[in-house]
């Protein structure tokens, strides 16, 4: 019979088997013929041209990532409530569609807000011509 | 008996009104008057509902036959509760009259202001019905969340947003601190209900070190809450940089919400009747402790504001101060000590909004017309101003005929009674010292003449929260049994 | 003999998280380390709590953890929103730079 420890030395030696198993295989069936462009930072199948990639991006994704958050964690009440629907009935119903009542409550007040709006910038499609004295300044560095 | 709904009509009323006034702000975005007016009209609303439950049910009921409530004896009806309900609606009452013209020479009104009020006032309400560890985990943490909202809600201004962020990391950290003493008092004891943690304290329990760990933990925690000694440092800078009437709301109604949870959980911990034996921590070890902690912030709240220019950082050292007269009820853990709370937290309330509206007249965008020197010759161009200002600084120093003084004498009365006498006697060297930079600012205003030019000020509504707070000011002071006889009749069900 | 993991590894642990939460609290300069920081600190507090409840046979410590989690979870988007307001206005998250207001 194993004790708790050895289950946990169980799933630390399955994890690590598990992650060297891959990597080995790959080592080994893998062709091995590196060459610079193989080796160069991917980003889109292109070098870097843009300078550092620690650009602000619009603050959009963050307001969508905040409301996500909030509505993400609150599923960690709806799962013990879920388990013991069956003998609570309809009192927990009710209480199950207030909450979800208020947290539509939330929704209403950011959509009206217009926080959910997407607004799409105009993109802006670069000509020919600027493509290339870009990248002529690019390599003139 | 009354029914329990009827009983919980102001939380459900509060909560309300505060899941609804979210939508009446996102149907009525244009038009703030709308935001303010309902908000306002909840929260008068609830202080009738809880004034109807006060004077029904005029003492504490602890529901103990829980299994067939829907609550389940997690939450507490009437009596002190019922109380601190109706003076946190009032402080928002106070605030929100004031905030209207605040807000708008600010150019910063907006809806959520209200809003965050009644959320706030919603978990500070929970705080005083709480009769379980998480009640009081979620009250604290509902009336907090909107504070670092509100702390920084001149968003243009460096320094609110400055107050903000340290308002948050401190007061999260301190959460974490609340958090892990709640654990581990849970570990120590098995329940995290009131009722069945001092009973079982009072019976005595095995894990000594767990619970004495957990206790520790939970004063450090409530201390930055409460901005006590050794912990009262972001005190001064928040309620500094915050705008005037949010600062003048944290440092009243949120003060007093952090001590009502400081006393209810500390008056669980330490239960009248202990069985000696197992458990080896005597309540006075932990009177002693809070002891230290209250001497302790309210002399250095003082001794700091003796120093201060600006007269709202001076009022935030005060405010420091006041917390440690506050904690003086505990210490003698009493009936009369918390009577002495009740009495003196009401007092304060109004005379610190009172001084915090003024100071929010006064003042003039960022940072100007703050020091104590702009308030030299108020006495002429604003008589009425001056009185009033005066009337609050006298109070808030303890002047007798003010309801300050009789709060400050019950809670003395209170300590001495439970054999505190060397706290009275710092408690009284510290309101001495206080004396003087209250009577400056009455100096300043009365016997010394402005050198610039006149201020031009606009009360607005901010005149009726001025008065509601002279009246109170006086009421208390004047006819202090008036108060006294209702907090009596609040405690007695623990008497 | 079977033999389980006690009580105090749990409580050790979480202990152990805990100072190491608080030590970055008080270290670290960067707001978004404090933060992570303070949720490291919560984090260690839901071990205690789901390790006693575990311990003692009951539900109510597990539901804490529910509680602390959602709490958790909305301060996290104030906070952030604090710290995004704190960047558009002097372009550092270092908190060390935030002291216009001295005592």
């Amino acid at each position: 019979m194993l004790s708790d420890f050895g289950i946990v030395l169980l799933f630390l030696i399955t994890g690590f088997v598990f992650v060297a198993l891959g990597l080995i295989t790959a080592a080994i069936i893998r062709p091995h013929n590196p060459n610079p462009v193989k080796q160069s930072t991917y980003e889109c199948g292109e070098e870097l041209i843009s300078g550092s990639p620690w650009i602000k991006f619009n603050i959009r994704f963050y307001v969508v990532a905040l409301i996500f958050l909030l509505f993400d964690v609150e599923i960690v009440f709806l799962l013990p409530w879920a388990v013991v629907f069956q003998q609570l009935g309809w009192f927990a119903f009710i209480e199950m569609a207030v909450f979800v009542l208020i947290l539509l409550a939330g929704l209403a007040y950011v959509w009206a807000k217009g926080d959910i709006e997407w607004e799409k910038p105009k993109p802006y499609i670069p000509s020919l011509k600027d493509l290339v004295v870009e990248r002529k300044q690019h390599f003139a560095e | 008996m009354f029914s329990e709904l009827q009983l919980g009509s102001s939380l459900i009323l509060i909560s309300f009104f505060a899941i609804t006034i979210v939508i009446v702000d996102a149907l009525f975005q244009k038009n703030k008057t709308v935001g303010f007016s309902y908000a306002l009209f909840g929260f008068i609303l609830t202080a009738v509902a809880s004034a109807i439950n006060l004077y029904q049910a005029p003492s504490l009921i602890i529901p103990l036959n829980s299994e067939n409530l829907i609550t389940k004896g997690m939450i507490v009806f009437g009596g002190y509760s019922s109380f601190f309900d109706i003076l946190f609606c009032m402080g928002a009452i106070l605030t929100m009259f004031a905030s209207r013209e605040y807000l708008k020479r600010e150019y910063h009104e907006y809806t959520e202001f209200y809003s965050l009020l009644i959320f706030s006032v919603s978990g500070m309400m929970f705080i005083g019905h709480a009769n379980n560890m998480l009640m009081i985990f979620v009250g604290i943490e509902l009336m907090s969340i909107p504070f670092y909202i509100l702390a920084g809600f001149i968003r243009t201004n460096f320094k609110s947003i400055e107050a903000s962020l340290k308002y948050f990391l401190l007061g999260s950290f301190a959460t974490g601190f609340l958090l892990y003493g709640i654990a581990m008092i849970y570990g120590a004891t098995g329940s995290l209900g009131f009722t069945e943690i001092s009973k079982s304290i009072a019976s005595g329990i095995n894990s000594t070190t767990i619970l004495v760990i957990g206790i520790g933990l939970i004063i450090v925690g409530l201390s930055f809450k409460v901005a006590a000694f050794p912990f009262h440092q972001w005190a001064p800078d928040v309620y500094h940089g915050s705008p005037t009437i949010v600062t003048g709301f944290m440092s009243t109604a949120g003060k007093a919400a952090a001590i009502l949870a400081f006393m209810i959980i500390a008056r669980n911990l330490m239960p009248e009747k202990i069985v000696s034996g197992k458990f080896n921590f005597d309540t006075h070890t932990l009177q002693n402790i809070i002891a230290w902690i209250s001497a302790g912030t309210m002399l250095v709240g003082n001794i700091t504001a003796l120093v201060q220019k600006n007269v709202k950082r001076m009022l935030a050292y005060s405010s420091v101060a006041h917390a440690g007269y506050l904690l003086m009820g505990i210490v003698a853990n009493s009936q009369l000590g918390w009577q002495g709370i009740t009495f003196y937290a009401t007092a304060y309330l109004f005379m610190q909004i009172g001084a915090f509206v003024i100071v929010g007249l006064i003042e003039r965008g960022e940072e100007n017309n703050l020091n104590i020197e702009d308030y030299a010759g108020l006495s002429k161009s604003h008589p009425m101003l001056a009185a009033m200002m005066a009337m609050f600084m006298l109070s808030l120093a303890g002047i007798p005929p003010m309801a300050g003084f009789f709060g400050k004498y019950y809670l003395f009365a209170a300590a001495i009674k439970s054999g505190f006498t060397w706290l009275t006697i710092v408690a009284v060297i510290a309101t001495i010292i206080s004396m003087y930079f209250y009577i400056s600012l009455i100096i300043q205003m009365y016997f010394k003449d402005r050198t610039e030019k006149e201020l031009e000020i606009k009360t607005g509504l901010g005149l009726i929260s001025l008065i509601i707070c002279t009246i109170g000011v006086l009421l208390f002071g004047v006819f202090p049994s008036l108060l006294l006889d209702l907090t009596r009749q609040c405690f007695q069900l623990l008497g | 003999m079977f033999q389980s993991v006690s009580l105090e590894y749990f409580l050790i642990l979480a202990a152990v998280l805990f100072s190491i939460g608080s030590i970055g609290v008080l270290t670290r300069r960067n707001a978004i380390i404090i933060f992570m920081s303070i949720e490291l600190m919560l984090n260690s507090v839901n071990l205690t709590l789901v390790s006693f409840a575990s311990f003692l046979g009951d539900s109510a410590g597990m539901i804490f953890v529910f509680f602390v989690m959602a709490v958790a979870a909305s301060e996290a988007a104030v906070g952030l929103a604090i710290v995004l307001a704190l960047f558009r206005q002097k372009q550092t998250v270092n908190v060390d730079e935030v002291n216009i207001m001295k005592w």
